[in-house]
């Protein structure tokens, strides 16, 4: 009987929403097939990415934890882009620049523990919803109201292979199925049984920890490396910001992994599967730290236009534009701080004083409209300043920090601001009220590793709008970045995009982002090695991210355990001392 | 009294076949007095903490007088009304010793940890934590954290350096959280253990199983982050136990409605902010109230405060910085403004929980709660002159009323004095300076 309801199912509108689901992994899949058959790949054949092994002391293994996102990703590859839920896990610790670092130390409180359990119960539910689950389910149970282990064993073994980080044993499985079905039996309700052991399935530490494990290297006697599971996270939480798909971890499990030929392979298909565009934006998001968007808020009677939607679409709008430059232009990384082109949505036509319609469209700012480059984004602009006025410090700050891996020192404490910043009414625009901290030499040696090229983002008030005036004083936009003196910010924009530190910062966030941890001080001649690939590359994305994924450090670890780099000792051109000696 | 009688009700239970009786928090199960349980088991007393940031005025805020009978200058002047309630103790100092200063940092870990923080990281778990290992860990929650902020990032609650307790910022899923489907009302009609919730535990109980082949692939330094996992999944299965079993009646227990999508806005204006403690506050009273936590924790806002007052150019913290003192007045009168604000919070606050009844008083009098900020002088960053207010008589231990002048005493011992007061058995809380074995007497019964 169930059989010939099997055989009568039409399969293939049925199946439909599954197809959709597992597109983006059959493609993958279709490439590894293809690659594996020797079809030779288009792009990126003709070029070898081998960084050399004494560049290779490998990096520290980590115990991460799935970022909200990497674990929504992960859910919906699997059970589809409907799944839905708004719930959100505790937040993380930037540390060296870094939000994906926080993941290798965050710890797991009750209430966190609670959150994973309310998405999974969220998720669980939405699975065996009676509209998803003739789609979702590769079997139809023999009653609906009792147990069918057969048919949940079906579903629960496809589950765990995909989102397991590493397999368990058989009994174990059985040992779940079981308890589906007890479930079943109790509540009389085949799927309300699935869906109980689905949602502890959902909030197990196999599905939202990921336990990095070196072994042995064979090819390198005395070396450890990451274990096939490990290396497929690795690979799959970096480059797709998700967990590995079952083509990945069978490829891993083979051992493909290891062997410069096959990972080459992988790596490719990897790097053109439609996933890349998503774990580009998590890098961004990331690097830029576009999470504080959310709680950005300005103050409504200074900025009335600055609804809730706004900050949203600003974030949208710069990853929008970061990855057609990167991924679609296939464009010079450093072009992200120059170019014009940028995409438009109506919340964020307002602001820019630009005619939209409805929906994101791409637009292009004319020469004289000063908004070439990400720094010109109301994103950067509104992120770096205060509720209710524009900061030079802030964005100069953010600059230096964020996208050029210096770092600023924090103001002194115990300084009387007020008598400083008294807001002498004479004083109508930002540079003439910094102007006031110069004379005072305590603050003049931090102010003008910031003010310089922070000034010159000054024709931009709080929320991002262009002014040309402040307090009816017209604004003066000139200002110099580490020597170079520029008029406006379209200099700014040039004077980064030519900043030697511009390329090296990007390679030192993206390693730090793929390996989840705070560099040692061991990883500088990978960083060097990297850097010179990127600039060899014309600094293009795509190889720099097979560059890192293809590098022995990256799946290496180290025997040592290398204390990692006090953030304040990390990369700085502007040492502390140099600061501290300028009292 | 109210047609209960112990005999009456336990005798139901049974017939009924509850799994579980225990000893019910209803008046009639009390003693005369209304202090303690029938068989002399006190009523338990309640732990909170409540955070304001940016310190205070000293001319504003601090009272001329000490002892009883003092006035409530005007930046405090929201207190007055819970005079009898409260206590007011002023000139705290945190020590930082070789340590930077963190503006805004600093002040709120020294006070929460007794020590300063190392680098931006805490040292060690804070206090509130320390007091709900040690009273809270048979509740639903062991502890609950939630701001007025709408963001969660702003919570003052550590497990340890990495592992901060995430705040509830929106009232509607706190709600959820508190009172949705899987609370167990303590005063419901019937009771029947839920066969979904059975099978919840069963389910969840074996997938812990896998920490034991997880555990094989960790290494010692990571340890520690597995079992705090393996807590919480404990702590999930606890859940599901209380589900299972009959609650106690609690007569002060009247779960509210759930607040409405249109109360809720986010936004830093400060009506908005008061309007989230509200709505915050009225829900943890309540979390209280029903027993389903012992230890709370909210904050008015961050340290660092965004708050906004709507027309005025600057938001509280830059506030501080930038604004002149007013000469005539003493101090800066928008930052007192801010202040005041976050001191009608904490009067709202407190009084939420003297409008509880429990036994012959109200809940209130079986609590204890500490409200602390960052600085004194924020202005200028100040660890001296740091004001602490308690509220509430922690079951009898606690006199009220009164204004201490602590004599640049280390703030510590508020925090010693708590969990002191709370049973934890401890010989010393805080680091060098500011270590002490001091309780403040003044204060205590």
């Amino acid at each position: 009987m169930r059989l010939f309801r099997k055989l009568l199912r039409p399969r293939s509108t049925k199946r439909k929403h599954t197809l959709f689901t597992f597109s983006a992994t059959l493609l993958a899949a279709t490439m590894l097939a293809g690659a594996a058959s020797g079809i030779p790949n288009l792009s990126f054949a003709a070029e070898t990415h081998s960084v050399s092994a004494d560049a290779s002391i490998g990096m520290p293994k980590h115990l991460r934890l799935l970022t909200t996102q990497q674990y929504i990703n992960t859910i919906q590859y699997f059970f589809g882009p409907d799944i839905k839920t708004d719930v959100k896990f505790a937040p993380l610790t930037r540390t060296d620049g870094v939000l994906m670092a926080g993941t290798s130390v965050a710890g797991v409180s009750d209430a966190q523990i609670e959150t994973y359990q309310k998405v999974a119960n969220i998720v669980s539910n939405q699975v065996v919803d009676p509209r998803r689950r003739d789609t979702l389910f590769p079997c139809k149970p023999a009653s609906e109201t009792a147990a069918d282990n057969e048919c949940a064993g079906k579903f629960l073994n496809r589950v765990i292979d995909y989102l397991y980080f590493v397999p368990p044993p058989k009994e174990h499985v059985e040992k779940l199925v079981a308890e589906a079905g007890a479930a079943a039996n109790r509540l009389h309700d085949f799927y309300a049984g699935v869906q109980v052991i689905l949602e502890s399935v959902l909030l197990s530490p196999s599905v939202l920890l990921v336990a990095e494990k070196e072994e042995p290297d064979p090819k390198r006697p005395g070396h450890m490396r990451l274990d096939a599971y490990s290396q497929a996270s690795r690979l799959s939480l970096f480059l797709w910001n998700a967990a590995p798909d079952p083509m990945l971890r069978a490829a891993a499990i083979r051992g493909d992994l290891f062997s410069e030929k096959s990972r080459t392979r992988i790596v490719d298909a990897m790097l053109k599967s439609p996933r890349l565009e998503i774990g580009v934006r998590a890098f961004f998001d990331d690097m830029f730290g576009l999470e504080e968007m959310e709680a950005l808020s300005k103050d409504a009677t200074i900025y009335p236009f600055f609804l809730g939607g706004v900050a949203a679409d600003a974030r949208e709008q710069t990853l929008r534009t970061v990855v057609d430059q990167l991924l679609t232009k296939n464009k010079d990384y450093r072009d992200v701080y120059t170019s014009r082109e940028t995409f438009i949505s109506p919340a964020l036509g307002v602001l820019y004083g630009v005619q939209t319609a409805p929906g994101w469209l791409p637009y292009e700012f004319p020469h004289d409209a000063h908004r070439a480059g990400i720094l010109t984004q109301v994103s950067f602009l509104a992120l770096n300043s205060h509720a209710t006025r524009s900061s030079a410090t802030l964005r100069g700050k953010a600059l230096r920090e964020l996208i050029l891996c210096q770092k600023v020192p924090p103001p002194p404490a115990n300084v009387d601001f007020s008598a400083i910043e008294n807001p002498d009414p004479k004083l109508k625009t930002a540079r003439q009220r910094l102007d006031v901290h110069r004379q005072n030499p305590v603050c003049a040696g931090c102010h003008k590793i910031t003010d310089p090229m922070g000034l010159a983002l000054e024709n931009f008030d709080g929320a991002g709008r262009y002014r040309l005036v402040e307090k009816g004083a017209t604004i003066d936009p000139s200002g110099s970045l580490d020597g170079k003196i520029f008029t406006d910010v379209d200099g700014l924009g040039q004077a980064v995009h030519d900043s030697p530190a511009l390329p090296t910062c990007l390679v030192r966030r993206a390693f730090s982002y793929a390996t989840a941890g705070v560099l040692p001080v061991s990883s500088e001649p990978v960083l060097a090695q990297l850097n010179k690939k990127f600039a060899a590359d014309s600094y293009r994305l795509r190889p720099l991210l097979k560059a890192i994924t293809l590098s022995d450090a990256f799946s290496a670890v180290s025997e040592t355990g290398p204390k990692p780099v006090s953030p304040e000792k990390a990369a700085s051109i502007l040492t502390p001392n140099k600061v501290a000696s300028n009292p | 009294m109210n047609g209960f009688s112990r005999r009456r009700v336990l005798r139901g239970m049974l017939d009924g076949g509850a799994i579980t009786v225990g000893l019910p928090l209803l008046n009639s199960f009390l003693n005369g007095n209304g202090t303690a349980f029938a068989n002399g088991a006190p009523l338990p007393v309640r732990f909170g903490l409540w955070s304001w940031g940016l310190g205070m005025s000293r001319s504003a805020f601090v009272p001329k007088k000490t002892g009883k009978d003092f006035e409530f200058p005007e930046e405090i002047e929201s207190l007055a009304p819970l005079r009898d309630h409260i206590n007011v103790l002023t000139n705290f100092t945190a020590f930082r010793d070789s340590e930077p200063l963190k503006g805004h940092i600093t002040g709120w870990i020294i006070s929460r940890t007794g020590a300063p923080p190392n680098g931006n990281n805490l040292t060690g778990e804070t206090y509130d934590i320390t007091i709900a290992n040690q009273i809270s860990r048979t509740r639903r929650f062991k502890t609950l954290t939630a701001n007025a902020a709408a963001s969660a990032r702003v919570s003052f609650s550590y497990e340890d350096a990495n592992t901060p307790n995430p705040a509830e910022y929106s009232p509607l899923q706190f709600y959820a959280r508190l009172f949705g489907p899987e609370f167990n009302d303590p005063n419901a009609q019937d009771f029947k253990p839920s066969p979904r919730a059975m099978s919840r535990k069963s389910a969840l109980s074996a997938v812990m199983e896998e920490m034991e082949w997880i555990n094989k692939r960790v290494g010692a330094e990571d340890r520690a982050r597995l079992d705090q996992y393996f807590t919480g999944l404990r702590h999930l299965e606890k859940q599901f136990d209380q589900q299972l079993t009959k609650p106690e009646p609690i007569a002060a227990c009247h779960p509210p409605v759930s607040p409405k999508d249109s109360e809720m806005k986010l936004g830093n204006e400060s009506p908005l902010v008061a309007q989230r403690n509200k709505m915050m506050t009225d829900l943890l009273a309540m979390a209280v109230a029903c027993d389903q936590t012992r230890v709370i924790n909210m904050a008015y806002a961050d340290m660092l405060s965004n708050t906004i007052k709507p027309g005025y150019e600057k938001p509280h913290h830059t506030t501080t910085h930038e604004e002149p003192i007013d000469e005539k007045l003493g101090y800066q009168p928008n930052c007192s403004w801010f202040t005041r604000r976050c001191m009608e919070g904490f009067a709202y606050f407190v009084q939420a929980f003297a409008n509880i009844k429990e036994g012959d008083g109200t809940l209130l009098d079986n609590m204890l709660i500490v409200a602390d900020t960052d600085h004194g002088d924020a202005r200028i960053h100040s660890l001296e002159d740091m004001p602490v207010l308690t509220a509430g008589r922690a079951g009898g231990k606690f006199k009220t009323g009164l204004h201490v002048d602590m004599k640049a005493a280390p703030l510590s011992r508020i925090a010693y004095t708590a969990l002191r007061t709370m049973g934890v058995d401890v010989q010393k809380f805080g680091e060098k300076s500011n270590q002490t074995s001091d309780v403040i007497s003044e204060i205590l019964v």
